[in-house]
């Protein structure tokens, strides 16, 4: 068993588990935030991306020991505050961008990696940024909607909080 | 029950409103199986064979045992002793199916043994010291050559690779054959995809001594799942409490998960801990038992020169894997539709379940109606090239036409309504926006192969039994119903009930809605609950696109018998009788403008017995068990009626394709749906783009391949079994119809396999088209690039010689 030290949406967890686990199985069963699913644990499927410094990265792939020394944001860590949803979860709920919601975590954190390097992003951009992120339920069509949505209404927001 | 049908417009049901379930969803709170983490819970891993077929001469588990952590290796031999089989469909008492393999393996990646310990890395671990002796035997994977005299038997027991073989003739089939001015044959192939949901299988159980129940959360979509864990493991009913509010990750037809819960519920009451079992993926695809349908079709059409089809034969083999539950049961669900929505006079329908060395089957999404909708529509195709006429108007010649609605075709099903021609003529006017067909000739001029393709076909929904007692006459299954608790608490608050799981289908959505619609009050205002088997009414599950007519029956039945006694309290309580009374948003008021408000009833009900009504019971709580519309008769001569309603779906597709590489792209998509009247828009909207998704899958990229030298599988991974991505599916325009059923409390009808029962067929007519420049057509699905390149090759030659 091995100490570590994880930064995990916003706060410092002390931890300690088997050198071989996966950050996907810390996350999940050590922390116990079960939003980061498993789907086929072998980097494909993109059921359990994470947010690594701001990027996505799927858990699976990645050891616990090695996101020391990284932020790690999981869904549970992406509303403003307790009781909110962000601009991007709104949005799925708004458009029904889920079904099982079995994918939907990383769907949405991966949603949120691209607007916050892409503000306005084009159908082929969330298809491109989406397409690692597999989604068995809804064929995809309400999960473009809602980012595209999340872009629109985060934009909007924007000029509203810019102009004088 | 004959209760008045509703017909809109509508307060909640068909207007756009925001699901219930959706925002734990975006948190991340969704409850999965997987997600419970009881304390001292021990890790199930299953000992996996390596072969397709042999005999287990020895198992060995003392290494595995000395591992530190391991508390227990348990055998198929051990295991069977102590159980009882796991359930059959067909009526094969000598196939026996236990969670793990006894005496012989019959497929790769069957469950050998199961091993028990502190964690699932331990297990994993300990897994590779069991020590197997196994004696290879000869095996069969093909579905054909597993019926031939010679072949290696999976169950010799059994004495024949064949489960089911049953021969229906429904009409003058000869006579029209003789009759009819043209007869082609054909034969198509349905490949061996499934759903292959994100989730894997999951299940907890946990035995507790004090109450002496076994505790059950399990990712599942699974009819009477309590009664066959019970069952199995020799418990009255009342010892087995399956928790329903557990999210399930997908399932769409085949998370049935029986040997895990049997086995998970059987070591937890012998280890007396908590027990859990979570596949990993490749367990999953291999031992996971959830295979789909792998089906030939061979098929005979008998029409006349204007096009009109008379009479069918269909010959559908259908290779199960190594045992059977339901899976012989996708044959039968298509009889109830199969003339598809076309008026076939007659049918002769040979069904034939085989067993094979390879994984079995487990229900996927329409059960069984896709493949033989591909089937079908392949010979309307096939027939429109014969005459050298317009695939689109042999379709409307031969539709059944909206006045002929309530239809009796010939398997004795009637259809409940619909408007084909209707829907078609919208579908053809969003083409020409679309301009698809413009749009070919353009691709054809710049040298692609491009194609359209066209498929019409019927989702036959709230599904019942019907095919088991017309299938297997020991079963005499036709009660297959739905329930619903509605109850207003003391403050006036709603809480409704409801029985099963649900894997993504918004049920908690559907029970408000339904509810909402009758009492006159926002959705959100009312609570849905799951409670556990041991508290529920009887129910099933969500299977055969039921759920909308079923648990909304439901609902509609429950919160009608709560209004039906708020009209009696306020009747009593302002003595007026109930027919004079006004019931408007949960206020009851009586013509001389007297009134009670919501809260007035409620306090009557729940604390002012005096002012009830005489014999009436206190409180507000009423309860519905909602049977199919239809009934539940027997089948007579081989006819019965099968589901009661019938939604239906056009679908219209482009395909381009480049000769050389041979990979059909999707350029546009259009599907002209009519579901009867829509409940939840959004959830009709994801569950077809959804099924279109899958569809699209399984004509082009999915499949459950085999090695045939060594029946290894050889899509065991996501690197190998390819699901569509979002780069995949294209944008699909949905162009609506609403032909409300006259069955159905709102008129609406099933959507949950919507999309997905024409995809595949479009898909392929749309590949065909392509070639026919070329002359050359494929009639297996997936079409993989590897084939479409060597055939458009293989022509090539051909012509330039």
């Amino acid at each position: 068993m091995t100490a570590l030290c994880l930064e995990v949406n916003g706060r410092v967890w002390h931890v300690e588990v088997e050198d071989r686990t996966s950050l996907l199985d810390c996350l999940h069963d050590a922390l116990g935030l079960c939003g980061t699913h498993a789907g086929c644990e072998h980097g494909v499927c993109g059921t359990c991306t994470i947010l690594l410094d701001g990027a996505p990265v799927r858990a699976c792939l990645m050891l616990a020991a090695q996101a020391e020394g990284h932020r790690i944001t999981t869904i549970e860590g992406i509303a403003p505050r307790p009781g909110e949803l962000s601009v991007v979860q709104d949005a799925f709920c708004e458009t029904h961008a889920m079904q099982c919601g079995y994918c939907t975590p990383g769907m949405v954190l991966t949603a949120e990696a691209l607007l916050a390097t892409n503000p306005a992003p084009s159908r082929a951009e969330i298809i491109a940024a989406i397409s690692g992120n597999l989604c068995r339920c809804t064929g995809y069509g309400q999960i473009v909607e809602a980012i595209a949505l999340a872009a629109e209404r985060r934009r909007g927001i924007n000029i509203a909080a810019g102009a004088p | 029950m004959t209760a008045p049908l509703l017909r809109g417009p509508f307060r909640y049901v068909g207007h756009k409103r925001r699901l219930r379930e959706d925002r734990r969803f975006v948190i991340g709170a969704g409850r999965y199986a997987a997600d419970l983490a009881l304390p001292g819970t021990l890790h199930v891993v299953p000992v996996l064979s390596e072969h397709p077929a042999a005999r287990i001469l020895a198992i060995d588990t003392e290494a595995a045992l000395a591992l530190p952590g391991v508390r227990a290796v348990l055998t198929g031999a051990a295991l069977a002793a102590a159980i009882d089989p796991l359930m059959n469909g067909a009526h094969t008492p000598a196939v026996r199916r236990y969670p793990l393999a006894v005496g012989q393996v019959r497929y790769v990646g069957e469950w050998v043994a199961a091993v028990v310990a502190d964690s699932r890395a331990i297990a994993e671990d300990a897994r590779e010291r069991v020590r197997v002796d196994y004696e290879p035997t000869p095996f069969v994977l093909d579905g054909e050559a597993a019926m031939r005299s010679d072949a290696p038997l999976v169950h010799p027991e059994h004495g024949t690779n064949v489960l089911l073989d049953r021969r229906f003739v429904w009409g003058a089939v000869d006579d029209l054959f003789q009759e009819a001015a043209h007869r082609l044959a054909y034969r198509v192939a349905w490949g061996r995809s499934s759903t292959v949901p994100l989730e894997t299988f999951a299940v907890t159980a946990r035995w507790d001594e004090a109450q002496e129940t076994l505790d059950v959360w399990a990712s599942i979509q699974m009819p009477k799942f309590p009664d066959q864990i019970a069952r199995a493991l020799r418990l009255p009913g009342n010892a087995v409490r399956v928790h329903y509010d557990v999210d399930v990750g997908g399932s769409y037809g085949v998370k049935r998960g029986i040997k895990h819960a049997v086995l998970a519920g059987f070591l937890a009451r012998h280890l007396a801990a908590p027990v859990r079992l979570v596949e990993d993926r490749l367990e999953n695809m291999t031992g996971g038992d959830m295979q789909g349908p792998e089906r030939v079709f061979d098929v005979e059409l008998a029409f006349d020169g204007d096009a009109r089809i008379r009479a069918m034969r269909m010959r559908a083999l259908d290779n199960v894997g190594a045992y059977a539950g339901r899976s012989p049961f996708q044959l039968g669900k298509p009889i109830g539709a199969i003339v598809g929505p076309y008026r076939i006079e007659a049918v002769a329908y040979h069904a034939l379940a085989v067993v094979s060395h390879k994984t079995p089957e487990e229900a996927v999404r329409g059960f069984g109606q896709a493949p033989t909708n591909y089937a079908i529509e392949t010979g309307i195709d096939r027939v429109a090239a014969f005459l050298g006429l317009d695939r689109i108007e042999v379709r409307r010649r031969n539709f059944i036409r909206a006045e002929q609605f309530p239809y009796l075709i010939p398997s004795g099903t009637r259809y409940d309504s619909g408007d084909y021609h209707g829907l078609l003529d919208k579908v053809l006017r969003a083409a020409e926006r679309a301009d698809i067909f413009a749009e070919r000739e353009r691709l054809r001029a710049r040298g692609l192969l491009a194609g359209i393709g066209i498929a019409s076909c019927l989702e036959p929904s709230g599904g019942n039994s019907a095919f088991e007692p017309l299938l297997n006459e020991h079963n005499r299954t036709t009660t297959w119903m739905e329930s619903c608790r509605v109850m207003v608490d003391a403050l006036g608050a709603v809480t409704a009930t409801m029985h099963t799981t649900s894997a993504g289908q918004a049920h908690e959505t559907l029970v408000a809605v339904a509810i909402a619609e009758i009492l006159e009050i926002p959705p959100e205002r009312i609570r849905i609950v799951r409670p556990d088997s041991l508290a529920a009414l009887p129910s099933n599950s969500p299977v055969g696109s039921r759920m909308a007519i079923m648990l909304g029956g439901a609902a509609v039945g429950a919160a009608r018998q709560l209004k039906d006694k708020l009209l009696a309290i306020a009747a009593h309580d302002l003595a007026v009788p109930m027919a004079d009374l006004r019931y408007r948003e949960g206020t009851i008021s009586a013509p001389d403008g007297r009134a009670l408000a919501w809260l007035d009833l409620v306090t009557i009900a729940h604390r002012e017995f005096f002012r009830m009504p005489p014999e009436m019971e206190p409180g507000l709580a009423a309860s519905a068990v909602y049977q199919v519309p239809t009934g539940g008769a027997l089948p007579v001569d081989g006819r019965v009626q099968m589901y009661p309603c019938h939604s239906f779906e056009l679908h219209l597709v482009l395909v381009a394709l480049d000769p050389v590489l041979g990979r059909p792209e999707l350029r546009r998509y259009l599907i002209g749906h009519d579901c009867g009247q829509v409940i939840s828009p959004d959830v009709v909207r994801g569950m077809t783009l959804g099924g279109i998704a899958h569809g699209i899958g399984a004509a082009l990229l999915e499949e459950f391949s085999y090695d045939p030298a060594t029946g290894q599988p050889t899509a065991v991974s996501f690197m190998d079994y390819l699901l569509p991505s979002a780069c995949e599916v294209p944008e699909i325009e949905i162009v609506h119809q609403t032909t409300p059923s006259p069955l159905t409390v709102f008129g609406q009808k099933g959507s949950g396999e919507s999309g997905y029962l024409g995809a595949a067929a479009a898909i392929a007519s749309a590949v065909n088209d392509a070639l026919a420049p070329l002359s050359r057509r494929i009639d297996r699905l997936p079409i993989r690039p590897a084939a479409l390149s060597d055939l458009i090759a293989a022509a090539k030659t051909t012509t330039e010689k």
